[in-house]
């Protein structure tokens, strides 16, 4: 019984990686170089950690609205501190992962302990993170950073930019602990039957509010990143990213409903929204009819996802 | 039975895969006008899947289906009511959130001449059709307020209404009262009556003679024989079943009881429950019996966590507890096998291993993480010793049949390694061998030193497997039986309806 069955599901983001990914050579010359390709990749990253911590939200049958607000409060609440104040940046950072990690918890206090559905607790978080970095900054931007800090956004290792590499190891951390890791285990079992979990003497209240923690850190990360690669912290960044988070997931294979979808998945979905955006610009599309294209692509994603579960079933 | 010339349905050859498994192999059935036929086979023996194909739910099959002496293709639940076919599952298939009246209703609400919905003559036909089958239930109650039982009645109601040929009933008595099993019957007569032909899903079999007219026997997807109701006996039936003479229906061991494990003092919730004190020692089988909300589920889950109680002391070997949740119940050493396996066992889009290790991973950790190789080598004794037929540990556990789904549910607790194992209902919906599995399962726990509980809606049953017994009435104790050997039902049966109350009996006995 060594022999295993290749599930489609697993499959049909590659697949239409693939295609797309011939179609946009065949489009554009230009497309299929080795600098435009590291270019996609430096231009998901941000979204594609937001889409690693939303991820596991949405496998417990979750979501989170607020990760664009929790990125701008944690990138100003770090600028202050790095230009205005002066202080190190690697404690600056660890402020604005622990600023992350509290939004979330309190969204997942609220969800868990309170039973606030996720949608209207993570709307009010999203506003007053919002809020909160709006009157933090009044309004300015923070620029300004020393190279060691920008290090993060525009070195390289090895020719492989580092933003790519914090990508690829937070995945990779992330993959281990969803498959390996007894939270991991429960996150999916939660999202598969929460009450069956309760009664199986599983504390499905930690394992909730941990999962909105790990997808402020998440936020707060991607919002580090963020201001690195731009030199520059603002209070209206990552507004509307939630949307392209979700989008990656689900494109990736997760179901809203909770218990399924991977993280491979998702960077795979948050890599096809790039090449998409990519593709577009290389073809003079105008950002207007790009957002346009990006919610068609987005239904036609899930679409293709519930016929093939009706068949399935 | 009077052969009547013509059958409504005859349905030969069919045959259903399942992801490389036959489900169905080129199986036969039949039905005539005014008959009760009795469709019986063990769990995952196909009676439920032939009848999906019948009522157009299932329509990937080969075979052919001569309806009413014209062969027809089965291709939705529409066509097939259309044509008069209704099934009332085994799943309750109604919207919580709406009345009774407009479930029964849904999708051809009457109109009124402005096209909005006729909210008078819907809920007048609601009552007449529930009143036709003697039922008090309100039209206008929300169906989420509604017990199992009730639910089942609604669904009956429905199916009466469409005014069908052929109406499927796949156990419909599981979740019933006695009153309430009694106006099935009543029921089912008039249908008779109405040489309407009924299709009877059943495991309960000492029912199935008393109703059934012809018994067609599966077993393991096959056809095996068509028998007359009349002439048959318990016997004969298990045999065609199991393909081989059962020996005990009841198997019993004996063993000295030792020192409480649990006791239960005084334990009160609301109105649901009021002074409930009892105890489970060492190595003993304790039956509650009761009918549907007389409190045994209610008990069981305040004890392990699952609903806060206002009052009372639970004592775990002696010492006082307190359960707030039921991680603490589990880190107690208990353990709760719930009736509803589907809705609150089994992670459905879980594999079989999964669902296994959920409740004790920490028994197939590593330095590393999960180990995949301990959860196999745990998984696979476990499913060798309860027999649990699946294709692979990797299958999803939504795709075993009801039986399977239940081992699979007390091999995650056995993997837990717990000292105090509740079931609830562990034989409901079950076939006799798999009951006959189960039981020695709860004899081997007892055995073991461990205490069970066993909750249980069928009073043969928990003559046959409990130490002793209690009896609850709304939400009391109201018997205790040191030593069911030797009793009737009748001597049980006056403490379940409160007509009869010995607290006494109740009173602690020294450990």
């Amino acid at each position: 019984m060594k022999a295993k069955k290749i599930d489609m599901s697993n499959l049909t983001p590659v697949l239409v990686l693939v295609a797309l990914c011939i179609l946009m050579s065949v489009l554009s010359p230009v497309f299929s170089s080795r600098a435009n390709l590291v270019n996609i990749l430096q231009q998901v990253t941000v979204n594609a950690i937001i889409a690693l911590g939303i991820s596991v939200v949405i496998f417990t049958g979750g979501i989170d609205l607020s990760v664009g607000s929790v990125l701008a409060i944690s990138g100003i609440v770090m600028g202050k501190l790095i230009v205005g104040m002066g202080v190190t940046p690697i404690v600056a950072i660890l402020v604005a992962i622990i600023i992350g990690a509290i939004c979330g918890t309190l969204n997942g206090i609220l969800i868990s302990r309170f039973k606030l559905q996720p949608m209207i607790a993570t709307l009010g978080m999203m506003s007053i993170a919002r809020g909160a970095a709006l009157t933090l900054a009044n309004g300015k931007t923070i620029t300004g950073y020393p190279a060691s800090f920008r290090w993060i956004g525009s070195g390289r290792i090895a020719e492989i930019p580092v933003q790519i590499i914090i990508m690829l190891i937070l995945y990779t951390i992330m993959w281990y602990v969803l498959k390996y890791r007894k939270f991991g285990r429960y996150i999916y079992s939660i999202g598969g039957n929460e009450e069956a979990t309760r009664l199986s003497g599983i504390n499905v209240d930690r394992t909730k509010t941990l999962a909105y923690t790990v997808c402020g850190v998440m936020a707060s990360l991607a919002g580090i990143v963020l201001v690195a690669k731009l030199n520059s912290a603002q209070s209206i960044a990552g507004e509307g990213y939630e949307l392209d988070a979700i989008a990656s997931s689900v494109i990736g294979g997760a179901s809203l409903l909770g218990g399924s979808g991977s993280v491979w998945g998702t960077l795979l979905g948050a890599i096809i929204m790039g090449v998409i955006r990519n593709g577009l610009n290389l073809m003079n599309v105008s950002s207007y009819l790009q957002k346009l294209i990006i919610g068609v692509i987005i239904i036609a994603a899930v679409l293709l996802d519930s016929f093939r579960n009706r068949k399935r079933a | 039975m009077t052969a009547q010339p013509v059958p409504i349905v005859r349905m030969d050859d069919i045959t259903v895969e399942f992801s490389g498994v036959l489900a169905l192999d080129r199986v036969h059935f039949d039905a005539y006008p005014g008959e009760v036929h009795v469709l019986l086979g063990e769990n995952g023996a196909g009676k439920s899947t032939i009848m999906k194909v019948l009522a157009g739910v299932n329509t990937r099959y080969s075979g052919s289906i001569v309806y009413k002496g014209e062969a027809i293709v089965a291709r939705s639940v529409l066509e097939q009511r259309e044509r008069g076919v209704s099934i009332i599952f085994q799943e309750m298939n109604l919207l919580k959130n709406l009345t009774v009246a407009e479930n029964m209703f849904l999708g051809r609400q009457p109109v009124t001449a402005f096209g909005g919905i006729d909210w008078n003559r819907m809920f007048a036909d609601a009552r007449r059709l529930l009143d036709s089958i003697n039922s008090d239930i309100s039209e206008r109650a929300l169906v989420s307020t509604l017990s199992v039982g009730q639910m089942q009645m609604v669904e009956i109601a429905k199916a009466i209404s469409f005014d069908s040929d052929i109406i499927i009933m796949d156990e419909p008595t599981s979740a019933l009262t006695e009153k309430e099993v009694d106006s099935l019957f009543a029921i089912i007569a008039q249908l008779k009556a109405k040489k309407v032909a009924i299709v009877y899903i059943s495991h309960r079999l000492e029912e199935i003679l008393k109703i059934g007219d012809r018994i067609t026997v599966f077993r393991d997807g096959k056809y095996i024989e068509t028998v007359d109701a009349k002439g048959a006996t318990v016997d004969t039936l298990i045999k065609l079943m199991v393909g081989r003479d059962l020996s005990e229906q009841y198997p019993k061991v004996h063993c000295e009881p030792g020192e409480n494990i649990l006791e239960v003092r005084h334990l009160n919730q609301g109105n649901l429950l009021r002074d409930i004190s009892f105890h489970v020692r060492h190595g003993e089988i304790v039956g509650f019996y009761g009918l549907m909300g007389s409190g045994r589920t209610e008990t069981m889950r305040a004890i392990f966590g699952a609903d806060p109680y206002d009052s009372g002391e639970i004592l775990i070997k002696g010492i006082p507890t307190t359960i707030k949740s039921c991680e603490d119940a589990k880190n107690q050493g208990l353990a709760l096998l719930t009736e509803d396996r589907k809705n609150q066992g089994l992670i459905l889009s879980f594999s079989v291993k999964e669902n296994i290790v959920l409740a004790n991973l920490n028994n197939v950790m590593t330095g590393f993480g999960i180990s995949r190789a301990s959860e196999r080598r745990i998984c696979t004794s476990l499913s060798d010793s309860m027999r649990i037929k699946t294709p692979s540990l990797d299958q999803k556990v939504k795709n075993l049949s009801g039986g399977n789904q239940q081992k699979v549910v007390i091999a995650k607790w056995l993997n837990s390694d717990s000292d105090i194992v509740i079931f609830d209902e562990p034989t409901r919906g079950i076939d006799v061998g798999a009951k006959v599995e189960i039981y020695k399962i709860m004899n081997r726990l007892k055995q073991e030193g461990k205490g069970v509980i066993m909750v249980s809606s069928e009073l043969p049953e928990t003559l046959g497997v409990a130490d002793r017994i209690y009896v609850m009435h709304e939400g009391r104790i109201t018997k205790c039986f040191d030593n069911p050997e030797g009793l009737t039902e009748g001597d049980v049966m006056k403490y379940t309806t409160g007509t009869a109350v010995d607290p006494e009996s109740c009173a602690q006995v020294a450990p």
